[in-house]
């Protein structure tokens, strides 16, 4: 799950992490108000508020002189959607923006925390190429990047910070600043469930303070249930609509471009169907992992999402039977078809316990579905029938 | 011989009494396996599919001698019941369940380190089997035949696949390990190449990942330099979106990263054949050997 900048920030600062003062606006009465939480004497930098990055790139960070400026802003952005080389082609809808109190700025760096799966740790990275592309650092400098290990827990032993602090050229002060961040930010870390905290830039002012500019902050959705509070952050206007109906269904579902939709279940072999259809010519329209109990009621779901994609004119249903019975989940298919009405061709392809039982079923079932035991042939007639 | 698990395998299951611990416990014993026990707390001296029933995986140890744990507790303490197994003792623990959050993996990971000789498998997986052996998990028995392939997945139903054309293709199978899709687990596929290799039953190995991380990429440096028997691989998500998680939590391209064309090149350059059609996993298995 993502947070928006603003509210990354209010994470930052109950950990005791220098981050901007700000104010937020959700309407465009809410501007005085907005601007009176923060020192305006000089302007302010005004913030798009997405869950996307390449803001800036698009005009949807903007510094602001006067109230004026902000006006204009707010007019500009709130109630429309912002594109960027991040989202799709229809954006992310704008219904917040924060204002920013300035900073003077001498330096940026890059600095983030997140899971390491090779090393089976939380690991920080830091960078004296702040504000730019991370990914496009690595590749190209990768000397400017440096890389610290937690070990176990969130107990950080300073001493084991020092080298970094070394490389990056603190000053003495600096150096203790760098330190109580770092503790700050793993501490938030491990307390909120984090799997990344990426603070691009982390700048040094030009009274010399080190100060957070910007947060990206994700959490693992496994840990959602102990984290009630930032549950209540989600944002499901950032989110795509069908995948977040999926959710509240327990299904998984990722929306695509293609024309075929796919219900499958287990993760493996739903991304492995896609990509079968596309081996075979097709393009498939999204990823549906219906889980290991594929029951009528998850099934009628599942049909449901994907036929709220205008653009499916065809569906292929793959299930490996396991130990559920494969004539139960083709009966399940069957009622389901019949409670929502499906006019678009299926393909169902059944393998495993009581597969030929419940493919004759579907080919006696009089609806507009084919049974089939192999995957290849199935992606095959899919392919035929959308053409 | 096959890996991790045989005839003399002990096994209890962790959260025994649950309906997916007992069903699946059920299908286990069914198949042969030795299941002596099972633990859940506050139950323990109750009968449960005619076994005893334990509070604690120690006092299920003492009265079974047990050396192998399945876990099915729900995800909010498999943390707790992992490290319980290995603190008393467990030898290999298979944990199944889904959606561990990450941190709780590492602290596991972090723990485990004082227990070199554990083995954990998983989570988030489907459990292994050593057909005509012993089964831990929640695979369908039916596919499977005993033979000379050893299965090394990140995926279930993916494995199923594998599993089921490599019956077909009358190879069958030595041991099939489903090291779980999650970005942190406890078996790696390097952990399963080195238990093939040095197996005698197995002759071929097949390896079916997915995207994300870089696991695969780092199976295909170890397979150049320490895996002889022929080695075929599928990875799923060719297709996928980046940035998008698939599934399974450990399923997502980040940061341009962990692409499926990366582990093919990784995979294609260490020697190993890849099929990028996964219905041809066996019959381009049999081509090889």
């Amino acid at each position: 799950m993502n947070l928006h900048e603003f509210q990354s920030k209010e994470l930052l600062e109950a950990y005791d992490l220098p981050v901007s003062k700000r104010g937020i606006i959700k309407e465009l009465g809410d501007i005085d108000k907005a601007l009176k939480q923060i020192n305006f004497e000089k302007g302010c930098v005004a913030k798009v508020q997405a869950h996307t990055g390449g803001r800036g790139k698009v005009g949807g960070v903007k510094l602001c002189k006067d109230k004026q400026n902000v006006e204009d802003f707010v007019n500009e952005w709130l109630g429309k959607q912002i594109v960027t080389n991040q989202t799709d082609q229809i954006g992310l809808p704008v219904n917040i923006i924060s204002v920013d109190e300035l900073t003077e700025i001498d330096s940026e760096l890059y600095m983030s925390l997140l899971v390491d799966r090779a090393e089976k740790c939380i690991s920080m990275i830091v960078s004296q190429a702040g504000g730019m592309n991370i990914e496009e650092v690595a590749e190209k400098n990768p000397e400017k990047i440096l890389k610290f290990k937690f070990k176990g827990g969130n107990e950080t032993d300073v001493s084991d910070l020092k080298e970094i602090a070394q490389s990056l050229n603190f000053t003495d002060d600096q150096k203790k600043q760098f330190f109580s961040i770092v503790q700050g930010c793993i501490k938030l870390f491990v307390e909120k469930d984090l799997s990344l905290l990426e603070i691009n830039p982390l700048v040094v002012t030009t009274s010399g303070d080190l100060h957070c500019l910007d947060a990206k902050i994700n959490i693992d959705e496994n840990a959602l249930y102990r984290q009630a509070e930032i549950e209540k952050m989600r944002d499901p206007s950032q989110e795509d609509q069908r995948e977040y109906e999926a959710k509240k269904h327990d299904l998984s579902y990722v929306s695509l471009d293609g024309n075929i939709g796919c219900m499958v279940n287990g993760a493996g072999l739903a991304m492995g169907t896609m990509d079968t259809i596309k081996l075979y010519d097709g393009d498939p329209a999204n990823f549906l992992d219906v889980g290991g109990t594929a029951t009528k009621e998850r099934v009628s779901e599942a049909f449901k999402l994907i036929l709220s994609d205008k653009e499916v004119k065809g569906i292929l249903v793959n299930i490996f039977g396991g130990i559920v019975r494969c004539d139960l989940i083709a009966q399940g298919i069957i009622d389901a078809i019949n409670e929502i009405g499906v006019s678009v061709p299926i393909v169902v392809r059944l393998q495993g316990n009581m597969s030929s039982e419940g493919k004759t079923l579907l080919n006696n079932s009089g609806l507009n579905v084919i049974g089939e035991d192999s995957l290849m042939k199935a992606a095959q007639k899919i392919v035929e029938l959308v053409k | 011989m096959s890996v991790l698990i045989d005839k003399n395998t002990k096994a209890i299951f962790q959260g025994f009494t649950g309906s997916q611990a007992t069903m699946h416990a059920e299908q286990c014993i069914a198949y042969g396996t030795n299941i002596v026990g099972g633990v859940t707390p506050g139950k323990g001296g109750q009968l449960h599919l005619n076994l005893p029933v334990f509070n604690s995986v120690k006092d299920a140890i003492d009265s079974t001698s047990a050396d192998t744990s399945v876990i099915f507790v729900p995800a909010r303490f498999c943390k707790d019941a992992i490290i319980e197994a290995a603190k008393s003792g467990i030898k290999l623990i298979i944990c199944i369940t889904e959606g561990v959050p990450v941190l709780d993996m590492i602290e596991v990971i972090d723990v485990m380190k004082n227990y070199p000789d554990v083995r954990l498998v998983g989570p988030n997986c489907p459990g292994v089997i050593s057909p005509g052996k012993a089964k831990l998990g929640i695979m369908p028995a039916s596919i499977h035949k005993e033979g000379s392939v050893g299965i090394v997945s990140r995926s279930g139903t993916l494995t199923y696949e594998a599993v089921q054309q490599t019956s077909e293709v009358g190879l069958g199978q030595s041991t099939c390990i489903g090291i779980g899709g999650d970005p942190i687990n406890g078996t790696s596929f390097i952990d399963c190449l080195k238990l093939f290799e040095e197996d005698e039953d197995t002759k071929s190995i097949v390896m079916v990942g997915e995207i994300g991380g870089n696991a695969e990429e780092e199976a295909a440096d170890y397979i150049k330099s320490h895996v002889s028997k022929p080695v075929i691989s599928y990875i799923a998500g060719v297709t996928a979106p980046k940035g998008k998680r698939m599934g399974h939590a450990g399923a997502i391209i980040s940061g341009g990263k962990g692409t499926a064309q990366d582990k093919f090149n990784a995979l294609n350059s260490a020697g190993v054949k890849v099929v990028t059609d996964l219905n041809l996993i066996g019959s381009e298995l049999v081509k090889i050997l």
